[in-house]
């Protein structure tokens, strides 16, 4: 018995998981409606439904940021930046006309190369030129908003046609918000591609040691290039959800610090920004206790200027509940315990 | 007699767990002033935690340790040094960037009004220097001098904390014979100060050659502590291992070698070279034979051996493989072509330190099978199996990190790698350096053997004798060029020797 629950507290998703299900219960005892699940309109309606459905572009994003922090120890901060700027260019190509000016999967398509191309851009300043990942990722940070800027001419442009909101609402006739569907395909995929082909073991192997991978067959250039350009994509994705459920590109506000909240989702996840082994599902759940955090918060009529400053304090706690040296604190103070225990019983 | 020495330092049964293993039972080890003492045993034997403990690197769970008649527990390195326990490691812990001097006086620097006194520093480091006649300038930048003299550095600064207790981790293994040479002497200087060394290192005869008294763990047990003249070499090793064991010389099978032909040619390099590491150079390997190289360190016997197997693109020259023309670009391009490379510095480019011992194993497999066609579970699992038991490697279990393994399991588990891509043509280098001398032996062992079966290996060593056991052909390297081969009736100390110090009188 004690040995199955040594085994659960050191997987490496428990903490995650029960920093996770703090907030739940937190927000459970606040409000014991919290779980309520309703169907409303044809669509399902409740707390949990909106912090997933908020939480989706998040969750996105964290699954390309846990790859680019695996294979190379390094933080692309350009991601909500490309969010906006394949955000614009989807749009611009659908034109604010009543009708799409070209066929919708089109324009969608167009966005997403976009968002690789950016991620291909930035793979190729960290991948080749060898350029810090902070850095090589801080030119698209500034320049990806500037050229959506561009693409919009500065202005906020709407979408007239009605179907532009599917993706960030509903799909007629289908209750789940489209966004969490979304979510869960890339995650899904994701997941699969990761673990059924080689690609995770490369990953980790290139993040924890490019030069022996190196001779024994891995090509570390071209690994974490990959990784940067599936960043990238997700970026994109995520961009085309953001837009979608404001019908609308702001290149100013889509995805802005969002980049922050993905490399938080990816640390609170239990991965390490060290780069190395990671979990997408760990990054996930951190996407989702960010979420929900917020929401609570909101929940509590804290105003959105306020939101950060409760934010920040909650995560110091969950971080510092997670790091190996609060658990070899814990560590100590039990065995010590026990000793004491071990005492008492002799005496 | 000097028998009654005072006791500096003692550790008592000291006890220390790491997960699934115990890394420390009851170990102890009592050090008095002014003598050299050897810590040996293989590898896991506890050597390495043991100095931990005893430094503040890593905590003990009971046992106590007695300094001057005091109970100590040092939670630091630092704390060690203020209690005069000093340690240099075998990677040096130094700042290359900074001056000689700089380096001995880091974390507490001479002041003068307020402001570091430069003048004294450089002073007092030279002097330092002087008295131990070594030919150091104290203003050079530290990365301009050999790792041999760095090591010198890390030693003088240590001595100059004012230690009773000074350890050396494997200082000789990166050092030449007259380095290790002038070592000794500043060894023997400070012995004779009063300082109490404890000396760990894998080659016997530096052992013989200037401790007074040997401590043998094995397995984290104490064995025993013995005075030097009164345990011969073999009743040491015998001691180490906690078995007899095979006699060293007598591994390889004169004439079974593979006869030298032109048919039976596996690898043929043209001129191959590579700009600033290795001169152009002609080599020609045959099936079933082991190729040793020996040079003194940087000669540039791992670049040869790297510019083959394409981890340094060669930027000149042909190389053929059973007679076809090759043009790697990357190591995968040799891997490709039956090749295989173990390399020299196991830490940096072999293991990855994370993954457990069978993602380490299958790695090669797999980046030979290429990304898309992941090997099943139950594979990788009965591949691991099997190598980990032919190559006798000790580890909990498959899944634990190799990182947690001794160093020589963790040769183990990267030989096991490559092995696994059953490979024709098998570069070692320096496969056996940092290890025990059992292990050692498996290792020479296996690679006769592998070479019996068909493979051809080349092998790399620092330990010539390690070499005569071993291979069947050499070449002789001396700076950044092939100078010379040695035939199998040919072979010995002293050719090799004379080889490598070529025409020089």
């Amino acid at each position: 018995m004690n040995e199955k629950l040594k085994k659960l507290t050191t997987h490496r998703l428990f903490w995650p998981l029960v920093c996770l299900a703090l907030v739940l219960l937190f927000n459970f005892i606040k409000s014991p409606s919290f779980f309520k699940i309703s169907i409303n309109n044809g669509v399902l309606y409740g707390y949990l439904i909106d912090i997933l459905n908020r939480s989706s572009e998040l969750i996105v994003l964290a699954v390309g940021m846990t790859l680019c922090v695996a294979s190379s120890a390094g933080t692309d901060i350009s991601v909500g930046a490309i969010m906006a700027l394949s955000g614009a260019a989807t749009v611009y190509c659908l034109g604010t006309g009543d009708t799409y000016a070209i066929p919708w999967i089109l324009a969608i398509l167009i966005g997403l190369v976009v968002s690789v191309l950016c991620g291909m851009w930035n793979g190729f300043l960290v991948a080749k030129m060898k350029i810090q990942p902070m850095v090589a990722t801080l030119i698209l940070f500034t320049a990806g908003r500037g050229m959506a800027q561009l693409i919009t001419g500065g202005n906020i442009l709407y979408i007239k046609e009605p179907s532009f909101k599917y993706l960030g609402g509903f799909l007629p006739h289908i209750p789940i918000p489209t966004p969490i569907l979304v979510a869960i395909v890339v995650v899904v995929l994701s997941t699969l591609f990761l673990n059924k082909t080689a690609t995770k073991l490369y990953v980790e192997s290139v993040g924890i040691n490019p030069k022996a991978s190196r001779l024994f067959g891995l090509n570390s250039t071209r690994i974490i290039f990959i990784t940067y350009a599936a960043c990238g994509l997700c970026a994109g994705i995520a961009g085309m959800i953001a837009t979608s459920r404001i019908a609308s590109i702001d290149a100013n506000n889509v995805g802005n610090l969002m980049e922050l909240d993905a490399i938080l989702a990816v640390a609170l996840g239990g991965n390490s920004l060290g780069g190395g082994k990671f979990s997408v599902a760990g990054s996930v759940i951190g996407a989702v206790t960010i979420q929900a955090l917020s929401t609570t918060l909101y929940a509590m009529s804290v105003t959105g200027d306020q939101l950060p400053l409760y934010k920040a304090i909650v995560v110091i706690v969950i971080v510092t509940l997670q790091s190996p040296e609060f658990k070899r604190y814990v560590n100590r103070w039990k065995a010590k315990r026990t000793v004491k225990a071990d005492g008492k019983k002799v005496a | 007699m000097s028998e009654e020495k005072k006791t500096v330092l003692s550790m008592r049964h000291i006890n220390k767990n790491f997960p699934g293993v115990k890394a420390l039972d009851d170990a102890q080890l009592t050090l008095r002033e002014g003598e050299i003492h050897a810590l040996m045993g293989e590898n896991g034997a506890g050597k390495s935690t043991l100095i931990k403990v005893l430094t503040g690197v890593e905590e003990f769970e009971s046992g106590e340790i007695i300094m001057d008649g005091k109970s100590i527990i040092n939670h630091s390195p630092q704390e060690a040094g203020i209690n005069g326990i000093s340690t240099v490691y075998q990677e040096v812990n130094l700042c290359p960037n900074l001056t000689v001097a700089e380096n001995i006086f880091i974390g507490r620097e001479p002041m003068k009004r307020g402001r570091i006194d430069w003048k004294t520093i450089n002073q007092q480091a030279q002097t330092i220097f002087d008295n131990l006649q070594l030919d150091i300038d104290a203003t050079e930048t530290l990365e301009n001098y050999s790792v041999a003299i760095q090591q010198m550095v890390a030693i003088a600064r240590a001595v100059d904390i004012q230690s009773k207790v000074l350890i050396l981790d494997e200082p000789t293994s990166s050092l030449d014979e007259g380095e290790v040479e002038k070592l000794f002497d500043l060894m023997n200087m400070l012995k004779k100060r009063g300082t109490a060394i404890v000396f760990v290192t894998h080659f016997l005869e530096q052992v013989y050659a200037v401790c007074d008294r040997i401590t043998v763990l094995r397995n984290g047990h104490f064995i025993g502590e013995y005075k030097t003249e009164e345990l011969p070499r073999v009743k040491l090793v015998a001691t180490m291992m906690g078995k007899e064991f095979d006699d060293l010389a007598d591994i390889k099978q004169k004439g079974t070698g593979s006869i030298r032909s032109n048919d039976n040619i596996v690898i043929e390099a043209k001129g191959l070279s590579h700009k600033g590491t290795i001169k152009p150079f002609d080599l020609k390997i045959h099936k079933g034979e082991v190729i040793g190289l020996s040079g003194l360190l940087g000669s540039g016997r791992s670049e040869l051996a790297r510019a083959i197997y394409g981890a340094d693109k060669p930027d000149g020259g042909e190389l053929y493989v059973n007679g076809e023309k090759l043009d790697i670009k990357a190591p995968i391009d040799a891997m490709h072509h039956g090749m295989a490379y173990c390399p020299e510095d196991r830490k940096v480019e072999g293991i990855i330190a994370d993954l457990s011992v069978r993602e380490n194993m299958i790695l090669a497999l797999q980046a030979k099978r290429g990304m898309f066609k992941l090997m099943s579970r139950k594979e990788q699992e009965e591949l691991t199996d099997k190598y980990i038991k032919i190559l006798q490697v000790k580890t909990a279990s498959r899944e634990t990190p190799i990182k947690s393994l001794s160093g020589g399991n963790q040769q183990k588990v990267i030989l096991g790698r490559w092995l696994m891509t059953e490979p024709d043509f098998l570069i070692l280098d320096e496969p056996t350096r940092g290890i025990d001398v059992g292990t050692k032996t498996e290792i020479q062992k296996l690679v006769v053997k592998l070479a019996g079966e068909g493979m051809s290996v080349m092998f790399i060593s620092s330990e010539i004798e390690e070499m005569l056991r071993t291979v069947n052909h050499m070449g002789i390297l001396r700076d950044g060029e092939k100078v010379g081969e040695l035939e199998e009736s040919e072979l010995s100390q002293e050719n090799i020797m004379k080889a490598i110090a070529g025409g020089e009188k």
